[in-house]
Parts: C-alpha cells; sequence; structure tokens
C-alpha cells in the first residue's frame, strides 16, 4: 500500500504537506474500510457456510428461508443481534467487560492486512508478514481472557483459562511447524514466500511438497491451527455441554455477535497462512505459464487464493460437526506430548535439509535428473 | 466456609445448564477444573404424581405415568398396567401381551436412541444426536399410527391397549427394522469406536458391581458392570419368556468393565436385541382381542401390590395399596434414575469438569421421573 500512496502522491502536482498528509489518511481509511468490508461479508457467508454444511452432514437442509437458498440468512441473524438488548451484568468490571469484543474483533480483522490475495493486491506488503500474523492472532488471548474475568461469571472464567492455556499451548508448535516451511523461502514476507512457490505446473513447488519435512509440518500445523481457533475438537473454551458458552456466557446480542464473528475472521486467517506458507498462495496451478492480460491474472489469482482458504475452511467445519471434543487434559497431553516435538524434530529435519541440499525441493531433485 | 474451603470454587450447575438433562442442579466444589465434590439437587420439576394417584381413579392415573419417563412413555404405562392388573387378577389376552412387548421394545429403541444422541452431544459431537433424532421420528411415526401421539402416548392401559393397531402398522415396522441395522452400524463408525471418543470414556466413573449393588443401580448402568440381571430374563412378565433374545453385559472392552464407555455400548446392545425382539413379535402377531373385559369402574379388593419392569432406564417398580375404593390408598413410584442419580456424587470425585458430563451422560437418567 506504502507504493500505492508513494505512486498517486508522484502522479500528483501539489507539494503541499498537509494535502500529502490527507491524501495518505484517505488512502488509509479507503482502503480499511475495504477490507472490512469484505472481511464482514466474508464471515456473514461463513456462518451460513458453517450452517449448510453442518446441514448438509446431519441429514437436514439447513437454512433457506431468508433470501434464495437462504443466502441472506446472515443479514437476518445480524438485524436480530443488533436488536437484542445489550445486557452488561451488574457485577461484571463494565470496562474489560465492554473492551474485549472490539479487541477479539480488530484483532481478527487486523490480521487481514498483510494478506497476499495476487501478485498486486495486499493490503500492507509486510517484510515480517508471518511475524505479524503470529503474533497479532496471540492477542486474541488477551481479549478472551478480559472478557471472561470481566464477566464475573464462573462459567465464562473457565472458558477464559482454558481458552488461555489452549491458544498459548499451541502457539509453540504452529510457530515451530510454520518455521519449517519458512527456512526454505528465507523470507517473512508472505508474498514474498509466495512468488518463490512458482513453477512446476504451479503445484509441485508448493512448499507443501518441498520435502518431507515440510509435509509433516503441514498437518501439525493444521491440527494446531484447528485448536488455535478453538474449534472441535479442541473447543473446550466454549464446550456448550461442559460450561454453557465458556467465555462469551454473559455476552449478548452485538458483543456476542463479535466474539462469533472473530471465530471466522480467525479460521480465514489461519488457513489463509496455510494456503500462503505450504499450499503456493495464489499460483494459479496448470495454466499459470499461459500469457494472459495483467487483470485477469489477477482476478484468476484472487480465486484460486480464495478457493485454497475455503476448501481449508471446509475442512475445518467437516472436522467440527464430525468428531467429539477432547477432554482439556487430552488436548494439553496433544500439545506437549506429541505436537510439540514432532514439530521440533521436524524443524531439526527441515534444516538439515536445508543445509544439505539448500532451497532445493523434491520436486526440483526429480526435475534435474529428468533434464540431464 | 473455613478456611480449607477458601482454596476450592463453588458453582452451580444447573437447573439451567446444557447437559444437565432437564433441571438437575449440581453444587459443584472445584478445584479449578478438578472437581472435590457434587452435590445433587432435585426437585425442580416436583407435581406430586404419587399424591395425585391417590385423588384418581385406577385409569385415571394412567395419563400421568406417561409423564413419568416421557422418553418410554409406553413402558411406565405397561408397568402401571401390570400393577393394576395384578391387583385385579385380569387375565390379558395374547395379542394384548403382544403388541405390549411390541410398543415397549419400540419404546426402549426411541429411547436408548435419545439416550445415545444425547450423551453424545454432550461429548461435543453434535451430528449422532441428529441421526438419532432421524431415526426416533420414524418411531415417533409408528406410534403415532398405533395410537395418534407422539410423545405422551397412553396407550397401553389396564387390560390391554386402547385400541388395536390400524393395517399397515406391520409392514411400516418391519421397514423400520430392515432400516434399522444398517443405521447402528452407522452411530458405531461415527461415534463408538471413535477414537476421542474412547479416550474420553475408557476408565472413567467405573462402577464395581458391589457399588451397583449398594446404590440400586438397575438396567443397562447395572448390566455394564458385568452383571446379568435384565427383569425380562429373571422375572419374565408377558410373553418374554417365549421370545429370543441376548442381555449384553458390560465386557470392559475398551477399558475397565463398568466404566462410562461400557455404559454407553450397553444401550447401542439393546438397541439391537430390542429390534430382534420386535422381528419375533411381529411373526406371533395373531388375531384376537386387543384387550381383556375390564369394568368401567374398578374396585379392587384391599391388598398391596409390588411390580416391577424392565424399563430403558432400569427397574420402574410401582408399589400399590388399596383400600378396596376405586382410588388407590397410596402408590409409591420407585423410579429407576433416582437411584442411578445417587452414585453421581460417589463417581464424580477427583474427576474433571468434563468428566461430569460424561458420568451424567452415561447414566442416563431422566429428570421427571427423579423428581415425580
Amino acid at each position: 500500500m506504502t507504493e500505492l500512496i508513494n505512486r498517486i502522491l508522484t502522479g500528483m502536482s501539489t507539494t503541499m504537506p498537509l494535502t500529502r498528509l490527507l491524501i495518505t489518511i484517505l488512502i488509509m481509511v479507503v482502503s480499511t474500510a475495504i477490507v472490512l468490508a469484505v472481511s464482514l461479508l466474508y464471515e456473514g457467508f461463513a456462518t451460513y457456510a458453517e450452517r449448510k454444511v453442518a446441514g448438509d452432514i446431519q441429514a437436514r437442509i439447513g437454512p433457506n428461508r431468508v433470501g434464495p437458498y437462504g443466502l441472506l440468512q446472515f443479514v437476518a441473524d445480524g438485524v436480530k443481534l443488533l436488536l437484542k438488548e445489550d445486557i452488561i451484568p451488574f457485577y461484571a468490571d463494565r470496562w474489560l467487560f465492554i473492551i474485549a469484543p472490539y479487541i477479539v474483533f480488530t484483532v481478527s480483522f487486523a490480521a487481514f492486512v498483510p494478506l497476499s490475495y495476487s501478485d498486486h493486491v495486499s493490503i500492507a506488503n509486510l517484510n515480517v508478514g508471518v511475524l505479524y500474523m503470529i503474533a497479532i492472532s496471540s492477542v486474541v488471548s488477551m481479549a478472551i481472557l478480559m472478557g471472561a474475568w470481566g464477566s464475573n461469571n464462573k462459567w465464562s472464567l473457565f472458558g477464559g483459562m482454558r481458552a488461555v492455556a489452549q491458544i498459548v499451548s499451541y502457539e509453540i508448535p504452529i510457530v515451530l511447524s510454520l518455521l519449517a516451511a519458512i527456512i526454505i523461502p528465507a523470507s517473512l514476507n508472505l508474498r514474498d514466500i509466495i512468488a518463490y512457490q512458482s513453477g512446476g505446473l504451479g503445484i509441485f513447488r508448493w512448499l507443501v511438497f518441498n520435502n518431507p519435512f515440510t509435509l509433516i509440518a503441514f498437518f501439525v500445523y493444521f491440527i494446531a491451527a484447528i485448536a488455535e481457533v478453538n474449534r472441535t475438537p479442541f473447543d473446550i473454551p466454549e464446550a456448550e455441554s461442559e460450561i454453557v458458552a465458556g467465555y462469551h456466557t454473559e455476552y449478548t446480542g452485538m458483543r456476542f455477535a463479535f466474539f462469533f464473528m472473530a471465530e471466522y475472521g480467525d479460521m480465514f486467517v489461519v488457513s489463509a497462512i496455510a494456503a500462503t506458507l505450504f499450499l503456493g498462495g495464489w499460483q494459479i496451478p496448470f495454466i499459470g505459464g499461459i500469457p494472459m492480460p495483467v487483470w485477469l491474472r489477477e482476478v484468476l489469482q484472487i480465486g484460486v487464493f480464495f478457493t485454497k482458504v475455503f476448501l481449508l475452511i471446509y475442512v475445518m467445519m467437516w472436522i467440527r460437526w464430525t468428531l467429539p471434543r477432547l477432554r482439556v487434559d487430552q488436548l494439553m497431553e496433544l500439545c506437549w506430548k506429541y505436537l510439540t516435538p514432532i514439530a521440533l524434530f521436524n524443524l531439526i529435519g527441515a534444516s538439515v535439509w536445508v543445509l544439505l541440499l539448500h532451497d532445493k525441493g523434491v520436486y526440483d531433485i526429480i526435475a534435474r535428473v529428468f533434464t540431464r | 466456609m473455613t478456611k480449607a474451603d477458601e482454596k476450592f470454587m463453588q458453582v452451580n450447575m444447573g437447573p439451567q445448564h446444557p447437559s444437565t438433562h432437564g433441571v438437575l442442579r449440581l453444587l459443584v466444589t472445584t478445584d479449578g477444573e478438578v472437581l472435590s465434590g457434587v452435590k445433587p439437587y432435585i426437585g425442580y420439576l416436583h407435581r406430586a404424581l404419587e399424591k395425585i394417584a391417590e385423588r384418581v381413579t385406577y385409569p385415571q392415573f394412567t395419563p400421568f405415568t406417561d409423564r413419568l419417563d416421557y422418553l418410554a412413555s409406553m413402558n411406565c404405562n405397561l408397568a402401571y398396567a401390570m400393577t393394576v392388573e395384578k391387583l385385579l387378577n385380569i387375565e390379558v389376552p395374547r395379542r394384548a401381551q403382544i403388541l405390549r412387548v411390541i410398543m415397549a421394545e419400540l419404546n426402549r429403541i426411541s429411547s436408548h436412541l435419545i439416550a445415545f444422541g444425547s450423551f453424545s452431544s454432550d461429548m461435543g459431537a453434535f451430528t449422532p444426536f441428529l441421526f438419532g433424532i432421524r431415526e426416533r421420528e420414524f418411531i415417533n411415526d409408528l406410534f403415532e399410527i398405533a395410537c395418534g401421539a407422539r410423545l405422551t402416548y397412553n396407550y397401553i392401559r389396564i387390560g390391554g391397549v386402547s385400541k388395536d393397531i390400524p393395517g399397515g402398522f406391520i409392514e411400516k415396522t418391519r421397514e423400520f427394522l430392515d432400516y434399522f441395522p444398517a443405521k447402528i452400524k452407522e452411530y458405531n463408525e461415527l461415534l463408538s469406536y471413535n477414537a476421542i471418543f474412547i479416550k474420553r470414556l475408557a476408565n472413567i466413573a467405573v462402577i464395581s458391581p458391589d457399588d451397583a449393588f449398594d446404590y440400586g443401580i438397575t438396567g443397562p448402568n447395572l448390566r455394564a458392570s458385568g452383571i446379568k440381571w435384565d427383569l425380562r430374563r429373571e422375572e419374565p412378565y408377558l410373553i418374554y419368556n417365549e421370545l429370543d433374545f441376548d442381555v449384553p453385559v458390560g465386557k470392559g472392552e475398551m477399558g475397565k468393565t463398568g466404566d462410562a464407555w461400557d455404559r454407553y455400548m450397553m444401550r447401542i446392545y439393546e438397541m439391537e436385541q430390542s429390534a430382534k425382539i420386535v422381528r419375533q413379535c411381529l411373526d406371533l402377531l395373531a388375531p384376537g382381542d386387543y384387550t381383556a373385559k375390564v369394568s368401567k369402574v374398578l374396585k379392587p379388593p384391599a391388598g398391596e401390590v409390588y411390580v416391577r419392569a424392565e424399563n430403558p432406564r432400569g427397574e420402574l417398580g410401582f408399589y400399590l395399596i388399596s383400600d378396596g375404593s376405586t382410588k388407590p390408598y397410596r402408590l409409591k413410584i420407585r423410579a429407576p434414575s433416582f437411584a442411578n442419580l445417587s452414585i453421581i456424587p460417589k463417581l464424580a470425585r477427583g474427576v474433571m469438569i468434563a468428566d461430569l458430563i460424561a458420568i451424567i451422560g452415561s447414566m442416563d437418567i431422566i429428570l421427571p421421573e427423579i423428581d415425580r
């Protein structure tokens, strides 16, 4: 986006510092509004998709009343939630209680920013993109604890404690498995990582196929990511049958909706990271090498990126409606006894691979054998 | 509260809680996630059914028995009808007896389907619940054909059944029996042998045979502890002694005998056996009277009887004292869930909150029967 601002500003004749500042702010506000609108729209349709997928798995129809095929269900839900009474419990810590949903939502929305949606479309091309994503998604745990503590409800507190323990624990396998992928392109910039995965018909140079260790890392990451976003079988922070609704027990109306939407936002973010780091991001498979106009390429790239993300989200939904829930100690056991050691040894393996073969993946080696 | 108690937190679970199966209130003392004690409080659904029995005539009390265990109304009707028949020395025609067995066993299946489904949703898997409901719907349709009602049937009356089955019932029932075994296989694939599900339940809340006797536990919960005790076999009533069926007992397939998984699995096995019984009964069904000749005004001789029957949740007993008038002098109901609930505080010591849910769900208690 900095490039965009610079380009617009250099194209303008004015050199007044105030005008330049105003234009910069204007562009920032507009782009933020676009991200917000897109992410809200996505979250709305994601709730619809979740209910349709659940309906399909559970041998029923799902929402089909509002709009064609029930597509506008999320609008009706949103309106309903807006009209609900906004209850703040008398004994709640008002300040924490009010601010927590906003932080959760802001954080999930902020994670959309460094994502690279296509070759040229991204809000901010951060050179520490991966680090930023990991850091910003950790803030959620703090906000959840704020809401849980602020509610002054024992069930909320249970949920909050569980959420923090879970999110903090699962950060470790996530980071370790991401590192196994990052060391190959040797960059934290999401766009560079995707650019690295070009070639090989747009599929075979994906980092997930780079070497056996990245393949393992992908699965470790995906399991840990499901836990990170608190979805079944790791949904213990909001385990309905155990602790009522967990950390958002006391929240009603739109405040609850913020938590709810943030969950879908987080799902998008973790799936987008998986798509970016392991599945080649916006690299168009098979026909990427054919010359085509820039606008078509961009559109195709965006389509490919979203397809990959939505497929991963679909898998998450599929898992959610199939599996029962783990117990809290079993969840920790899975993290510390299995995922973390696997991710750690996997990282060592990946490092050795890079040390010996540099960034050459399995595909490169095979390709070289054949071209020789 | 003493000094030593201060490190514990007291939490009210229920009467409004998603998985207390109605209006059970548990006062839970916890140290974080680990429980140090559970105290059940009951009576939120008390309707003074035993006192009502003293105010209404014998046949008038039959609809009230529907409201004892509303998921197995037929079985409750049956036990009450048999009690009054024993007092009056009424011989029930054979066709009525066979119809009673068909209804009782179909209701056992539908009750176990709810037990299976609600237990799965307690464990965090929502899909099996809807699958259970889907098959139960079929049975509800059958009952609707037979008696017009879908939940509180009031079908098994003193002397026989309220009316003969209409045409098409037998064909529909056979259709259900052909369709049902595949569904049980589906449940087992989806839930029973799921690794997470087994991990959650194996070796949890083991009831030893001695404890089971001491607490008066009956039904599938008793058989899960490895004791082969089924009133349909031990004290055959109706035509059960002519029928060929097995009494499944817990073998500790996944852990110790009498653990939560065994108790869950008993219900799956019993559904298979009940389907087998219904099939045999359909073959035995011959034309005949559907009810004995019972006078409009029942005036049993003074005396007292105790009759018990194998309900889906255990032994339902009616202790009836008659003073020779048209109304019972005293009716004591021995509700199986009441006895089954009594062991929960013992089982729930030192387990985690999630296990408490597993314990309640695996005992399959129902509150209207406990509170009466």
